[in-house]
């Protein structure tokens, strides 16, 4: 029963879903990894009796505090019921008294236990034993509290195909063996890769123009950046690369808001209003870039981080400095070779060399397999063709790209750059006939 | 001012297999809608009722008899109540409107009887 003057409560944004990873990682310390169903049922259950009743209630004043003390007696009835796991009663009570006074005491220092714990569930879930579509989806199911249906809209999949592979995933951690301990400092690095890896691979599926509902796009950028962050905050994980990576997401949310117009067509980023910026992200990210140059290691997250912070600390795409770009995509293109980087590579030569040479590289690159099919590859061709004032030829390309598979924005963003040029083409010809 | 009771009834499992984001979503919809009521100076009391357990009993020449009930399995249960206060139905209605129960369920409005008690 609440009091009619009851204070007002109000929700951490993302809380239940931040809250039921917390409260799986303490949960599946206690019952095994290999009792991850257990765990998550019990986190379930919890949540489901808040949504029941806090709207007779009213929410608590703490209620983190509120749902761990839940999910700590759900979870005793459980280890009760079972036989099995009733030994793990005492370990329990440990476990849940240890996090109860982390959520009760004020950050930071609650916030490093539950850290902690939830580190290692992210190390679990990017186990190399695990395939990496498996480990993304294990990491937003387990760490960041996403549902199977939550994760299918992301990624565009079946429901039932998310729901296999995670039924899979947890398989192999059973047979496999995996637990919830941290990677010994031996294989820290290592390991540490395939985190990154996946922290980088949702950050790009949020990113990349996909048709998937927008929110959830938003939700999966955000989501990485804090998975990155929460690498930070720990002391065994806080490398020079993670700076570096979390510098790079910071960079390119920040531009995130500019990316599309009005109508939600895709802006090239000569075409973005660099006023829509934002100001805050940036800042952080090129403090975070800073940080990632304590030390020798140049990862190729460093040189991704260092393009997009050229790019963000430019006034204008003109004012951009190409010949650096160039520089650190020569050496993106050296430690990390792949038909996209050298894309980008070519556009950044055509800007310090001229089109004739952004065009002479991609013909090179054309013998590419990968680069017949994929949009951008005719796409940027076009716009060097049109710089040069090859328009027939350009619109051919723009042609070519709208028949690669590509997105529903993208197919609009091809039509425009088609349209924009046809416009140009009758001008010319308007102004011959005058 | 009459005071109003909103029944919450609903159907088992409405709420099974919903993600946390969903959830959370839920309830701040009912917060937002309960501190729209308090402000108003309307709220009275509400209560969650105990999914499970519940007895009914009932006594038949004399006979007391006490069973089990209502189960879970059952079409539809009463999840809680709210009491408002409302100048008439009319009223309450409008107040009730945008519940966010109403994408779950329905809910009963039933005015209580002062039995000449006077209005508070």
């Amino acid at each position: 029963m609440i009091q009619p003057q009851a204070q007002v409560h109000e929700l951490v944004e993302h809380l239940f879903r931040h809250e039921a990873g917390r409260m799986l990682a303490t949960l599946s310390r206690v019952f095994g990894l290999e009792n991850l169903d257990l765990a998550e049922e019990v986190v379930q259950e919890a949540l489901l009796q808040a949504l029941r009743q806090w709207p007779f209630q009213g929410i608590p004043d703490n209620p983190r505090a509120w749902l761990t003390q839940v999910a700590r007696n759900k979870a005793l009835d459980l280890l009760r019921r079972r036989a099995s796991l009733r030994r793990k009663e005492r370990e329990l009570e440990q476990q849940f008294a240890a996090r109860q006074s982390a959520v009760a005491a004020t950050e930071p220092s609650g916030a490093a236990v539950l850290g902690d714990e939830q580190l290692a569930m992210i190390f679990a879930c990017c186990h190399p034993g695990l395939l990496p579509d498996a480990q993304v989806a294990l990491t937003l199911k387990a760490v960041s509290g996403f549902s199977v249906a939550e994760i299918a809209r992301a990624f565009l999949a079946e429901d039932a195909t998310i729901a296999q592979r995670l039924v899979r995933a947890k398989r192999r951690i059973r047979e496999a063996g995996i637990t919830l301990n941290l990677p010994p400092p031996a294989e820290l690095s290592a390991r540490l890769d395939s985190v990154l890896q996946v922290i980088y691979l949702l950050f790009n599926e949020g990113y990349s123009a996909h048709a998937g509902e927008n929110l959830v796009r938003q939700d999966l950028c955000g989501e990485a950046i804090r998975l990155a962050c929460l690498l930070i905050e720990q002391p065994a994980t806080a490398l020079p690369r993670v700076h570096a990576l979390l510098a790079l997401l910071y960079l390119q949310a920040a531009r995130l808001p500019a990316r599309v117009d009005s109508d939600g067509n895709l802006l090239l980023l000569a075409e973005q209003d660099r006023g829509l910026w934002d100001q805050d992200l940036l800042q952080r990210g090129l403090r975070e870039l800073e940080q990632s140059a304590q030390g020798e290691e140049i990862s190729t997250y460093h040189l991704q981080a260092g393009i997009a912070a050229l790019h963000a600390t430019s006034p204008s795409f003109a004012d951009t400095n190409w010949p650096s770009l160039l520089g650190l995509y020569d050496q993106l293109l050296s430690t990390a070779p792949s038909p996209v980087v050298a894309l980008n590579r070519a556009i950044a030569l055509s800007m310090v060399h001229g089109p004739e040479a952004g065009l002479q590289s991609l013909d090179e690159l054309g013998a590419d397999p990968a680069m017949r099919s994929y949009y951008l590859f005719p796409a940027v061709r076009a716009d060097l063709l049109r710089r040069l004032g090859r328009t027939d030829e350009a619109a051919a390309c723009y042609r070519h790209a709208l028949a690669c598979p590509c997105t529903e924005p993208e197919r609009r963003f091809l039509q425009r750059r088609l349209e924009q040029l046809a416009a140009v083409v009758e001008r010319n010809h308007a102004a011959i006939r005058t | 001012m009459a005071k109003f009771m909103l029944i919450v009834h609903e159907k088992p499992g409405t709420y099974k297999g919903m993600s946390p984001e969903e959830m959370q979503r839920i309830v701040e919809k009912y917060q937002a809608w309960t501190d729209k009521i308090r402000a108003s100076g309307r709220y009275v009391v509400s209560d969650k009722l105990m999914e499970e357990g519940g007895k009914v009993i009932t006594a038949q020449k004399g006979k007391l008899s006490v069973l089990d009930g209502p189960y879970s399995e059952a079409k539809e249960v009463v999840g809680g109540y709210f009491t408002l206060r409302a100048a008439n139905y009319e009223e309450a209605i409008e107040l009730t409107r945008d519940c966010p129960h109403l994408q779950y369920g329905r809910i009963e409005i039933r005015q209580t009887d002062p039995m000449g008690c006077g209005e508070e």
